[in-house]
């Protein structure tokens, strides 16, 4: 008699695996990385393959010999945190300190508590806030962005159009006569500005977002959360004086706002699970980060609001339950 | 062009694979050997009224359903009683079974086997529901309710609504779409008589627009029927269960662990009305049904009027033989259907598909890290939280797991479909459910 397999329903099964999901990610990663390398030339290709590869290796060397578990390096995951890691420093950090942030980033932030699916905070944001409190001088200086740059060193810096805000207003200028030395907002939007590797675009950033909601690997809950509580929070600031703060448009294309509010903060493992608790999770975020950028010691705010709100997952997910078929009987 | 309607919360969309729907409804001769279980429906086993060595016909009574949740039994081939004995049956487990040795094919008096339509019903409520009981009609769903319990509304509540299911949202599946193509004025006759029974006015066919010749069929038929209605639905899984079906048509939500009565409707297949047709104008019992055979291998895919007692080898032959490659057999659809164990147990009454699967098709992709993507939760059509229910059950807090309202699950497999890292997250709630039920009863 044929033996046969018996096995619980259902029978049929996705075809969507974990690795074509973050290789989904990585895909959709494209559009931001190619306006990095334009504006920032082979620097920025240097430091995103430099982050990729060791993020990659201390997985696998972690794996190895520290867990001894299944390889996992090439679910997808690893390759993500190494690109975001990358996207969140500046195109001329030393290689040096770019491997120190990937070995944090994946050993630290992701490896500890047991690999993929476990971590509480945002690897890459792990290693980017390593590197930002141990290294505050290479991790502020920022390039110029020039058209195919083909220089690594001798780079022309300069400051943020967010360190020109917070400087400025803190030294009591108004933003009006701080403006000039801004691009234009349509500049902004392209990436032509100073800024971490991958931040800059906020065009190329939404395409990529744009590309996760079509193919479902995100929901809007988060992003909409964190960039419209954004938004409204910096409005009302406005508003009330605008020579003081700035205007919202100014909040959501400049720093790491569409990186952290499309692909930091949607991060799976570390943000919430139902709906509801991701609206939370992402106003969270928005003003967290308004809160930093205005009132705070730094000029960007995104990294410490996510890892804040990462804190808070595990609660969230406690208190903010879907809502259950037959809660509320509505008859009609 | 009809709005189409749909639930709203959660719902996957497996793929279709309807390869039968375009196979008409063949009838299979009657079996050698007949194993008719005495548990073919939901509640308490019928208890046989014949013994070993008596001589039966065709739709004779061989067992009675004497508690209130339970159903008749009829013989479906003439021949003699060899033995009463447990049988593995389609559940798995080896359940009490008459054998009937079959001899010709004779069929008891009163019988009407004519085909010709009868639309007069003289019978007032309480008969028809009293011919129902007595004719062993069970939901032919899946779930194999008595259908005559269904129809005793319970004092305090009334029906507003026949829901009737034609949604057949299970991959492919493609009976209840074949009754309701070829048998579609007994359909319609079915449901005026479930209508009477129920002393409801209105009653609504829920069809998937993926049927758009069954959606045509009815709609044209139901203009000659008073009350009776026909709504296409979008494609979504589980459209078909009854929640999600109410939902869907009238948009009234059953509380937690209450039954559909409590929004004032009553759902019921489209193969259970046709069973009612006949049961009551044709005094003929539930003793046959149809059965999809299916599966990318199968030689020919096919839909079978068959004999309650047939077993499911004889189908898989009638549709072409089993397979080569074959590694599963499933009892049912593909998202809940049972993986059988055994190729000789019998058809029962809430058989509604025998499916064939290759050994490619039988592997479950590899378990990997939950990732907590929140897709299951996403999905669930009970607003449930499948990654916390199955850890929860996993490591036994069940009052933790009653609070998340554990037993709202249907066991759709939504859950278990959509996971992007394999997590068997329905085989723990299942296990879940069962210790929970048991702790329920037990603080009585």
């Amino acid at each position: 008699m044929k033996v046969l397999t018996v096995s619980g329903s259902p029978h049929y099964h996705t075809e969507e695996s974990v690795s074509k999901i973050m290789y989904g990610v990585v895909f959709s990663l494209v559009p931001a990385m190619l306006v990095s390398f334009y504006f920032f030339g082979l620097a920025a290709i240097l430091v995103t393959l430099t982050a990729v590869v060791s993020c990659m290796a201390f997985e696998y060397l972690i794996q190895k010999y520290l867990i001894k578990g299944p390889m996992t390096i090439f679910d997808g995951s690893a390759i993500i945190t190494g690109v975001l890691l990358a996207f969140n420093v500046p195109a001329n950090l030393p290689l040096g300190l770019v491997v120190i942030g990937s070995a944090v980033a994946i050993g630290m932030g992701k490896m500890t508590f047991g690999g993929l699916g476990k971590n509480p905070f945002n690897p890459a944001l792990v290693g980017r806030v390593f590197l930002m409190i141990s290294f505050p001088v290479q991790m502020t200086t920022y390039p110029e962005p020039a058209a195919f740059s083909t220089r690594i060193t001798d780079v022309v810096t300069g400051p943020t159009p967010l360190t020109i805000i917070k400087d400025g207003v803190s030294r009591g200028q108004e933003i009006s006569s701080l403006l000039p030395q801004i691009p234009e907002y349509a500049q902004l939007m392209m990436g032509n500005l100073g800024g971490s590797v991958g931040e800059v675009s906020a065009i190329a950033l939404l395409l990529g977002g744009i590309y996760m909601l079509i193919r479902k690997i995100i929901t809007w809950h988060i992003p909409v959360a964190f960039l419209g509580s954004a938004a409204l929070f910096s409005a009302i600031f406005w508003l009330v004086n605008p020579e003081m703060y700035p205007d919202p448009v100014f909040h959501l294309i400049t720093g790491g706002m569409m990186l952290g509010a499309l692909y930091m903060a949607t991060d799976y493992a570390t943000s919430p699970m139902s709906p509801r608790g991701m609206i939370l999770f992402g106003v969270g975020c928005g003003l967290l980060t308004i809160v930093i950028r205005l009132f705070g010691a730094y000029p960007e705010g995104v990294a410490f609001s996510i890892l804040i709100m990462n804190a808070f997952v595990p609660l969230i997910n406690r208190g903010m339950k879907p809502k259950r078929f037959g809660e509320e009987v509505k008859n009609g | 062009m009809q709005q189409l309607k749909t639930f709203v919360m959660g719902g996957v969309h497996p793929p279709e694979n309807k390869l039968a729907e375009k196979g008409a409804i063949q009838r299979l001769d009657p079996p050698k050997m007949a194993a008719i279980p005495l548990s073919q429906h939901l509640g308490v086993p019928a208890v046989p009224v014949v013994k070993r060595g008596d001589q039966v016909l065709c739709g004779q009574l061989i067992a009675k359903g004497e508690a209130f949740i339970s159903a008749n039994i009829h013989a479906s081939v003439s021949g003699k009683v060899t033995k009463i004995d447990t049988v593995t049956d389609t559940s798995g487990y080896r359940r009490k079974s008459i054998i009937i040795q079959v001899e010709g094919d004779e069929w008891l008096e009163g019988i009407d086997r004519d085909q010709g339509l009868v639309r007069e019903c003289s019978l007032d409520a309480r008969e028809i529901t009293k011919k129902i009981q007595e004719m062993g009609v069970v939901g032919m769903g899946g779930a194999t309710f008595p259908s005559h319990v269904k129809m005793m509304v319970p004092k305090g509540k009334a029906a507003e609504y026949l829901i009737i299911n034609g949604v057949e949202c299970e991959p492919c599946l493609t009976a209840d779409h074949r009754v309701m193509l070829e048998k579609g004025e007994e359909l319609m006759v079915g449901i005026g008589l479930q209508m009477k029974a129920l002393g409801v006015e209105k009653a609504i066919i829920g069809v998937e627009n993926n049927k758009p010749d069954a959606l045509a069929h009815l709609a044209k038929l139901a203009a000659d029927y008073p009350g009776i209605s026909v709504q296409a639905l979008q494609v979504k899984y589980p459209q078909g269960a009854e929640k999600q079906l109410i939902k869907a048509l009238v948009n009234r939500e059953v509380p937690s662990g209450k039954l559909p009565i409590e929004v004032g409707c009553v759902v019921h297949n489209v193969g259970t009305a046709v069973a009612v047709y006949e049961a009551v104008q044709k005094n003929k019992p539930l003793i046959e049904r149809v059965v999809t055979v299916s599966g990318s291998s199968v030689k020919n895919p096919a839909n079978f009027m068959v004999r309650i007692g047939t077993p499911v080898s004889q189908l898989i032959e009638a549709a072409g033989g089993l397979p080569e490659d074959t590694a599963k057999v499933v009892n049912g659809g593909p998202m809940m259907g049972k993986a059988l164990n055994d190729l000789e147990v019998p058809v029962s009454k809430g058989t509604s598909g025998i499916l064939v699967f290759t050994g490619a098709e039988s592997i479950r992709p590899p378990e990997q890290n939950c990732i907590r993507c929140a897709r299951c939760l996403t999905i669930c059509p009970m607003g449930l939280e499948p990654y916390l229910l199955a850890a929860l059950a996993d490591k036994k807090r069940l009052e933790e797991c009653e609070d998340e309202r554990i037993m709202d699950c249907m066991e759709c497999g939504s859950c278990l479909y959509i996971c992007p890292s394999g997590k068997p997250l329905l085989d723990h709630i299942r296990v879940g459910k069962n210790r929970v039920g048991k702790m329920i009863r037990e603080r009585g």
